[in-house]
């Protein structure tokens, strides 16, 4: 069984986000930027199946700018066997990112694709979905456990209400939350070893996918701002503030 | 052209997320109709003709939607998509996993999560975890597109009385099975939709200290929330996590209990009218965002909070 996985290259989830005073977006020069969080547990889980002796190899593509390699050097450090890196500049949407991966897809015809539930830049989530869509696959969204059967996944999603169980034929898409497992850290000797693991490296436009948006982007500015609060003393002060002042109990 | 609004529902009731998505649906165009895909959903589509802001009901019924399985109900959405602008859902968990799987096969560049209806075309949505706004233009002829509710009021839930049409049902897709829901039943407010919102996180310590969470929650007939690491750790099950990948939450009053204020939490609450952080930490990061900051041991603050609540006697119910 061979296991694709899509990474993203996103700013730290630890950076305090600034945007730009000229409203076209947000600050990313000399910020940090690391490999969309979610992610993280996607990669872990196709290397954890592939450990379990279930799956053969694993993928990692990433959609991007040159400096996206990162994300998949960083899947090759924690076990993923080969990259691919489709070069693309400026926003891509996610529905150009699932064209794109559809692509890939029909050229290494995995028998599962696991990536985030979301990306915690644009805060989309709609790839995986969309790329179920475009080849008629199985979505396992949201997932906090996955049980790997017999040409068969047995996936428990996250939902509103609690959680879902839903089995699922391969191949499918399986987009993963935060919950699913605990992805291990890159040793030294692994990092140096993801260096000479071979990263593929393509065009969008070489796969004949037009990446140009289709949502453009007005103007991105903060969010108003919480006016400065007080700190009380005691816990009968706060409760008379909030019954006599916010009157809110 | 029109809106076609795909309703959320138990096959019996309106989930009332809905009645957000209608306010929304109705900001784009004021033709808006209702779409129920179910199984013996007619209680559902005869509340939707209820909703005076909807036109029309329109109702698919078949064995193979009584779980809302997004494979089963893309293609329904698809088949009648030729007549509408625009396709509306709320962003929770079941327009988040359903809308992108339309919007792929109608190959449109969806606009998530919108907060705000600028125009037709234009909207606001939230990104980086609600730490930026982007006002956003599609230019797609077709619109897919997935609303905050908490973002907009709810709409009328009584007095309307749009026409009900049936729409033939699709294949069902095989790949996919549902197995079982686990939902978690309460007598409480929904998290959502709650007036007041009472959250733990990882100071609580333990899922049984958050019994002093509860007996405050159930004084204030307040939600229960928490942070992403008090749901990790085991303390409370996920439906009840606030931040940018659980819930969002907009209540009157939110009391944020041993959470230090990660801006993935922040994300889910901020909006929320008068907050309140008690956290022994003065430098935690959720003060910053308080009304009301206590700095103190949750373990003193809370069990002389609950005594406090039952000096007063007004409580609201």
């Amino acid at each position: 069984m061979k296991i694709l996985v899509a990474v993203k290259r996103v700013i730290d989830y630890n950076v305090q986000i600034r945007v730009k005073e000229d409203g076209t977006g947000v600050v990313t020069d000399n910020v940090k930027m690391s490999t969309n969080p979610p992610d993280d547990n996607a990669i872990e889980e196709a290397v954890k199946i592939k450990e379990s002796g279930k799956a053969t190899e694993v993928i990692a593509v990433t959609v991007g700018e040159e400096k996206a390699q990162e994300t998949v050097r960083k899947a090759l450090a924690v076990g993923a066997d080969r990259g691919i890196h489709v070069k693309a500049e400026g926003i891509i949407e996610p529905i150009a990112v699932s064209k794109i991966l559809q692509k890939i897809v029909e050229k290494e015809k995995p028998d599962l694709v696991f990536m985030g539930k979301q990306a915690i830049d644009d805060d989309c989530n709609q790839t995986g979905q969309m790329l179920s869509a475009l080849l008629n696959w199985p979505q396992a969204t949201f997932a906090s456990k996955i049980e790997v059967k017999d040409g068969k996944l047995e996936v428990i999603r996250e939902i509103d209400e609690g959680l879902e169980t839903i089995e699922i034929n391969t191949p499918a898409i399986v987009t993963c939350d935060l919950r699913l497992n605990e992805p291990r850290y890159a040793s030294l000797p692994n990092i140096m070893k993801a260096k000479k693991k071979p990263i593929e490296q393509m065009n969008a436009s070489d796969l004949g996918v037009d990446t140009a948006p289709k949502i453009q982007q007005i103007k991105v500015e903060e969010p108003p701002k919480r006016k400065a609060g007080i700190k009380v003393s005691s816990v009968a002060e706060l409760v008379q503030k909030l019954k006599n002042e916010a009157k809110v109990i | 052209m029109s809106v076609l609004l795909i309703v959320e529902h138990n096959n019996k009731e309106l989930k009332s997320f809905t009645l957000n998505a209608v306010t929304a649906a109705s900001q784009i165009d004021t033709d808006v109709h209702a779409l129920v895909i179910g199984n013996n959903c007619s209680d559902a589509a005869k509340a939707a003709s209820e909703l005076p802001l909807v036109k029309k009901v329109i109702t698919v019924e078949a064995a193979h939607y009584e779980n809302f399985l997004a494979e089963n109900f893309a293609p329904v959405v698809i088949k009648l998509a030729d007549n509408y602008s625009h396709i509306v859902c709320s962003a929770n968990t079941f327009g988040k996993n359903l809308m992108p799987r339309i919007a792929a096969k109608l190959d449109t560049s969806q606009v998530s999560d919108i907060i705000k209806v600028e125009s037709a075309d234009t909207f606001v949505r939230p990104i980086y975890a609600g730490n930026a706004f982007a006002t956003v233009k599609s230019s797609d002829a077709k619109k897919c597109i997935t609303i905050r509710p908490t973002s907009f009021d709810p709409c009328e839930s009584s007095g309307g009385s749009a026409p009900i049409e049936t729409a033939e049902a699709g294949e069902e897709f095989s790949l996919t099975k549902f197995i079982k829901r686990e939902e978690i039943k309460s007598d409480r407010p929904e998290l959502g939709t709650a007036r007041i919102v009472v959250s733990g996180g990882r100071g609580m310590q333990s899922g049984d200290n958050f019994k002093l969470i509860t007996s405050i929650a159930d004084k204030l007939n307040a939600a229960i929330g928490a942070s992403r690491a008090a749901v990790d750790a085991g303390y409370i099950s996920n439906d009840h996590q606030v931040g940018q990948t659980g819930k969002v939450v907009v209540p009157d009053l939110y009391i944020a209990v041993g959470i230090s204020g990660a801006i993935q939490h922040l994300a889910g609450m901020k909006e929320s009218k008068v907050i309140v952080a008690i956290n022994k930490d003065g430098e935690a990061p959720i003060f910053s965002v308080a009304d009301y900051g206590l700095e103190a041991d949750l373990f003193e603050a809370l069990p002389q909070f609950l005594e406090e609540l039952n000096k007063l006697n007004t409580i609201q119910k």
